[in-house]
């Protein structure tokens, strides 16, 4: 079990490995294994509850990119789905364009808008830059509404499954494989953006912006190029849940959405793209389990109309915990378990880092 | 004129909002933004204690009052004590999450299904005609009334009393009060329990004009955007910043479209914060540039 039992980096190149020693390839060609033979053995409900987490995933990690490397806050990140989910509808309606122009317009749109969010950015910090989002989602989710009451859909716009090859889209074993797929590459991106220079530019800029700017970081341009990118990649995650739901309205872009997002983040653990992902999974399933767990209680029935109620309330329970009691996520549990198994017997640190 | 005396009850509306947000962001630099829910709340103290206490409307009202402080005292006490020290997002964000909370445990107690307090008490909403041709509700006409006496009173406590000027202070500078002897959690605590008073009387007053429903945190979202453009921290600001956003969103509700004027306020704010971040009579922040 050859792990590395230290940070000994003796050059640069082994400071920029993503997978360190064979321990970890090993972990890895198993989730992935995992991860392909996963259908054979679910069922369409565990597939569709899958593909819902993989949709999170991509915006989790798009607001993790922004908020937990780069440093800067935004609320505004159901106004870029909205704005994916959009810009794929109103091509579809309007002119009946393919998957292959949908998706590349709404990743347009969402840099565009990337762009929008990040100007205020350059101005403002923290809780202003928060408010500014903010208020841009409301903005977007606006235009979002009026082009439903003009357009006359006031129920929503309903999308047909995108072909790919002449083949549609339809069952959830397709979407599986194309949200994994896409998943893998978002996740592969990231990890790669994040040990390059943009990485440790914006990691600098969280740190102390100031400080980034005398070391020669040209910090506007890296915060517009996290807003951008987290941008782009929230709106093809939008544009792809549109395809993925057959159905755009603007009921289901609420400014609670948005709290989701930055929940995954916060719940997740900041500054850890596993903490993104685990982070999606935990909130795009913790109304299923609480759903399930109030199955099994006796007076169930009672309760069934107000199962909605009982998730909004163990939401902001669950944020609430989180936020007070383990800052660090769902990853700073994961690390402290880990560090407990790898220092045993001992209890202290003994690892550098 | 119609149009003036709407604007004059939105802006009464909003600045009485917008109060509990200055109040806490000045004294502990948080901006609450469960404050419409736990606003909300207070309504629906009022709703459940109007059926206990029935027969004294006066008590009711009375022991809402009350009790929106002491949940105030108890939100600071229990959960954003805990907050203090840590980043200030990570503040905000409780608050937010008190939100989520508080909104599901309101349907769970008290329904989502609309309700009428002002029956439950046993008073009548009339309108009163101000001129020829223009008329407000009599609840309007108090609210305006108690926005007025709200801000009376907060500017009285601040200038004149100890504990106003004890406020005052640690909201300038916690570390310089506290080594003068201000005793900072209490007064943070105060803070919040004033501000959940102030929001608890708006929301108690909402709900006599309009009905009672989960859809009231949305008017303390768009007041909001009002406390922002006044400045954050300067309860003069939030009465003009109020006025401002009402102003703009009766109008556009007139000329415009409805739709527009619910976002009418955040695109005043957005204006607002590419030209002066800080607010119109807010202190101005360390905003470093680079």
């Amino acid at each position: 079990m050859a792990r590395a039992s230290g940070h000994f980096k003796t050059d640069y190149r082994a400071d920029l490995v993503l997978i360190e020693t064979r321990f970890q390839w090993f972990w890895i060609a198993v989730l992935a294994l995992a991860l392909v033979g996963f259908p054979a053995v679910a069922g369409p409900f565990a597939l569709d509850l899958a593909n819902q987490v993989f949709l999170a995933v991509i915006g989790a990690v798009a607001l993790m990119l922004l908020s937990g490397f780069a440093g800067q806050v935004s609320l505004g990140h159901a106004g870029l789905l909205a704005a994916g989910a959009f810009t794929t509808g109103i091509l579809y309606k309007e002119l009946g364009a393919s998957v292959w122009v949908t998706v590349p317009a709404s990743a347009v749109v969402g840099a565009v808008l990337g762009v929008v969010f990040g100007l205020p950015s350059l101005r403002l910090k923290g809780l202003y830059l928060l408010v500014s989002t903010l208020a841009l989602h409301f903005i977007v989710v606006f235009l979002g509404a009026e082009y439903e009451t003009r357009r006359g859909y006031s129920t929503g716009v309903v999308i047909d499954p995108p072909a790919i090859a002449g083949v549609a889209l339809e069952d959830p074993l397709g979407w599986y494989f194309a949200l994994l797929a896409v998943d893998a590459a978002v996740v592969l991106f990231s990890l790669n953006l994040l040990r390059a220079r943009t990485g440790r530019a914006w990691a600098a800029i969280r740190d102390r912006d100031v400080a980034a700017e005398a070391l020669g970081v040209p910090v506007h341009r890296y915060k517009l190029l996290a807003f951008v990118i987290s941008s782009v990649m929230t709106a093809v995650a939008g544009s792809l849940a549109a395809y993925y739901q057959g159905f755009v309205s603007v009921e289901a872009f609420s400014l609670f959405l948005a709290i989701q997002y930055v929940a995954m983040v916060i719940i997740g653990g900041l500054g850890s793209i596993l903490g993104a992902v685990l982070g999606a999974a935990f909130v795009v399933l913790l109304p299923y389990a609480i759903e399930y767990g109030l199955a099994t209680v006796p007076f169930a029935e009672r309760l069934a109309d107000q199962v909605f109620a009982i998730n909004f309330a163990s939401f902001g329970l669950v944020m609430i915990l989180f936020l007070v009691f383990e800052p660090e996520g769902l990853v700073g549990i994961w690390r402290r378990v880990r560090d407990y198994f790898l220092e045993w017997p001992f209890r202290h640190r003994g690892r550098g880092g | 004129m119609q149009i003036l005396a709407n604007i004059a009850v939105l802006t009464a509306i909003y600045a009485l909002i917008c109060s509990g947000y200055v109040l806490v962001y000045r004294v502990s630099r948080v901006l609450n933004l469960a404050h419409g829910e736990l606003m909300m709340v207070g309504a629906y103290l009022l709703m459940s204690l109007a059926g206990l206490f029935a027969g004294s409307p006066v008590l009711a009202v009375a022991a809402a009052l009350v009790l929106s402080l002491c949940m105030g005292v108890a939100v600071y006490v229990l959960l954003m004590r805990r907050m203090t020290g840590e980043m200030v997002l990570a503040a905000v964000l409780t608050t937010i999450a008190l939100g989520i909370l508080l909104r599901g445990v309101v349907v769970l107690v008290w329904t989502a299904r609309l309700q009428y307090p002002l029956d439950t008490l046993g008073w009548k909403n009339g309108s009163v005609a101000l001129m020829e041709g223009v008329a407000i509700s009599e609840v309007g006409a108090l609210i305006v009334a108690v926005a007025v006496a709200v801000y009376g009173g907060l500017f009285v406590f601040f200038r004149f009393t100890r504990w106003g000027v004890r406020m005052r202070a640690a909201g300038e500078n916690p570390l310089l009060a506290a080594q003068r002897g201000i005793a900072l959690y209490g007064i943070y605590a105060l803070a919040w329990g004033l501000a959940v008073f102030t929001g608890g009387t708006t929301g108690m007053l909402l709900a006599a004009d309009s009905g009672l429903e989960t859809t009231m945190v949305i008017v303390a979202l768009k007041a909001f955007p009002a406390a922002l453009v006044g400045g954050l921290d300067s309860l003069l600001g939030a009465v003009i910043g109020s006025l401002i956003v009402a102003t703009a969103e009766v109008l556009a509700i007139q000329y415009l479209d409805p739709l527009v004027s619910d976002v009418a306020p955040f695109l005043v704010l957005l204006a607002m914060l590419m030209v002066r971040p800080w607010g119109l009579f807010g202190t101005r922040e360390e905003f470093e540039r680079v």
